[in-house]
C-alpha cells in the first residue's frame, strides 16, 4: 500500500478531461451510447504507466465519479477497481495486441466496469432494463483506437517539450 | 536505491495487489451499505462533491455564456415584444394575487376558527439549473444553490407549474435534485376536488406518474388536478404535482391502475425556485433557516 506513486500532471490532466467528458451534455438520443470514458482511460493508464496509476488510483478516481454523477458512494470505485485490477493483471500482453484485438478486450472490460454498475444498481433495488446498459461497451471499443493515438500524440509532443 | 523502488514499481508482484484488490473490495462494500441504508455519509459525499464542483462548472460555462450571449444579442424589437407579454401576464398575475389574499386571509379566519395553526406564506428563491448529465438511469439535476444559500436536505422545488422534486444531496455550492419522475420517488398528494389522499409515484419517464394506491372504486377521475397534501413534512401542501391522464379499472385487480402527468414541465425547464415551507410542523426546514439565520 505504501508504494510511492508519483503524482503526474498529464495522467491527472486526461482523467480531468474524462470525467467532464462524462457529464458533459449530450443529445437524447446519442447518450445512451456515451462511451465508458473514465474504465477507457484507467485501462489505458494501468497498461502504460503502471508505475503512476494503480488499483488506489482508480478507486478514488470512482470515488469522485460517484460524487459527480450522483451514484452510491463507492458503486462507480468498486467498478473502476476491478477493471483495474484485471487490467493490472493483463497488461503486459494487452500492451503487445494489435488495436483490433486491444479493441475487443476494451469491450470485454467494459462489460465487466457495466456489469458491476448493473449488479450494484440491482442489489441496491434500482434495476434498469434494456440493451441501453450495455452499449457503452460498444461505443468504447469504437473510440478506443483514437483515444490510443490521441493519449500517444499527447505525450510525444509533451517529451519533446522538455 | 533505484532498483528497490523499480522491484516495488512492478505490478503484480507478490501479495501486494491482491490484498490491496481486497482492502479496497472491503471499503467500496462498506461505503456503499452506509450510503445506502444509513446516509451517514452526507459529510464525505459533500467533501468529495466541493472538490469535484470545478468540473460541474468548467462543463456548465460554455452554456451558461451561450445563455448570456444570446441575451445580449437579442435585438430591441424581439426584447420590446418580449416586454408586452410579460406586462400582459404580470397583470393578470396581479389581479389574480389580488383574490388570493383575501383568500388567503379568508382561510387563515377558518383555520384560526378550527384551531389549526398552518401559515400559507412560503419563502422562496431562484435557482438555475447546471448543464450537466449525471447518471443516465435516475432523473437527477444539479442546481447552482447549495447549503450556502440556506438550502437543506429534503427540500421541495417548484417551477411556474407545479412541484419539480427535492434536494438528494447538497455542498456548499450546488445540489443535486431528485426529480418526482424518479422511479425511486413518491409525493404524497391529494386530489384537489375532493381532497382524496393517495401517492404519486414515478416511473422513469418524465411524463408520467403512477397512483398505485387507489381502491377500484375511488372517485378519480381524468383530468383531476393533484396536489400536494403536505403529509410527510417535505412537500409544502397546496401546490400541483400532476393531472390524471388514464384510468384503468380491471376487477381482477385490487387496484386501479391511474397515471398522471407532471404538472411541471420536467425536461424543459432552467430555472426553479427552492421552496422554504411556512408550516410550522415543518421542523427541519425551519432548523434550517434559524441556522441560515444565526449565520
Amino acid at each position: 500500500m505504501t508504494r510511492p506513486v508519483r503524482f503526474d500532471r498529464f495522467v491527472f490532466a486526461s482523467l480531468v478531461i474524462g470525467l467532464i467528458l462524462t457529464i458533459l451534455p449530450l443529445p437524447d438520443f446519442v447518450t445512451a451510447w456515451r462511451p465508458a470514458w473514465v474504465a477507457m482511460l484507467v485501462i489505458y493508464w494501468t497498461i502504460t504507466a503502471t508505475d503512476r496509476f494503480g488499483l488506489l488510483g482508480a478507486w478514488l478516481l470512482g470515488l469522485a465519479m460517484d460524487a459527480l454523477t450522483g451514484t452510491l458512494l463507492g458503486q462507480h470505485a468498486l467498478a473502476l477497481m476491478i477493471v483495474a485490477f484485471i487490467s493490472i493483471k493483463l497488461h503486459l500482453r494487452i500492451r503487445v495486441f494489435p488495436m483490433g484485438q486491444q479493441s475487443l478486450t476494451v469491450l470485454m472490460l467494459v462489460l465487466v466496469y457495466e456489469f458491476v454498475l448493473y449488479w450494484v444498481d440491482g442489489v441496491a433495488g434500482q434495476t434498469t432494463s434494456g440493451l441501453a446498459r450495455w452499449l457503452p461497451a460498444l461505443s468504447s471499443a469504437v473510440f478506443w483506437t483514437p483515444l490510443v493515438v490521441m493519449l500517444r500524440w499527447a505525450s510525444i509532443m509533451r517529451m519533446r517539450r522538455t | 536505491m533505484a532498483g528497490f523502488k523499480l522491484t516495488h514499481a512492478l505490478p503484480g508482484r507478490g501479495p501486494a495487489l491482491g490484498t490491496r484488490l481486497f482492502l479496497l473490495l472491503i471499503c467500496s462494500v462498506l461505503l456503499m451499505v452506509w450510503d445506502k441504508r444509513e446516509h451517514h455519509l452526507q459529510h464525505l459525499r459533500s467533501a468529495i462533491s466541493v472538490v469535484v464542483y470545478p468540473i460541474r462548472a468548467a462543463v456548465d460555462l460554455p452554456f451558461t455564456f451561450a445563455d448570456w450571449l444570446s441575451d445580449k444579442l437579442s435585438s430591441h424589437n424581439e426584447l420590446l415584444q418580449e416586454n408586452q407579454v410579460l406586462r400582459t401576464e404580470l397583470l393578470k398575475n396581479r389581479a389574480d394575487v389580488q383574490r388570493m389574499i383575501a383568500l388567503e386571509a379568508e382561510n387563515a379566519r377558518l383555520r384560526e376558527l378550527m384551531d389549526t395553526a398552518a401559515s400559507m406564506v412560503d419563502r422562496t428563491m431562484v435557482a438555475e439549473i447546471m448543464a450537466v448529465d449525471l447518471n443516465p438511469y435516475r432523473h437527477l439535476l444539479v442546481i447552482n444553490k447549495g447549503s450556502s444559500a440556506g438550502a437543506y436536505r429534503g427540500q421541495a422545488l417548484v417551477d411556474a407549474f407545479g412541484i419539480v422534486g427535492q434536494i438528494s444531496d447538497l455542498d456548499a455550492l450546488s445540489s443535486q435534485v431528485l426529480l418526482i419522475s424518479d422511479p425511486e420517488h413518491a409525493v404524497p398528494v391529494e386530489i384537489n376536488r375532493n381532497g382524496l389522499r393517495t401517492i404519486a409515484v414515478g416511473t422513469g419517464d418524465t411524463q408520467v406518474l403512477t397512483l398505485p394506491f387507489l381502491p377500484n372504486n375511488a372517485d378519480v377521475q381524468i383530468d383531476d388536478l393533484l396536489v400536494t397534501s403536505g403529509l410527510g413534512g417535505l412537500f409544502p401542501s397546496g401546490y400541483p404535482v400532476a393531472t390524471v391522464s388514464k384510468i384503468d379499472i380491471d376487477p381482477t385487480q385490487p387496484f386501479a391502475q391511474v397515471e398522471a402527468r407532471p404538472a411541471a414541465a420536467l425536461d424543459r425547464v432552467r430555472e426553479l425556485l427552492l421552496v422554504w415551507s411556512g408550516n410550522e410542523r415543518n421542523n427541519q426546514s425551519d432548523a434550517a433557516i434559524a441556522e441560515d439565520e444565526n449565520k
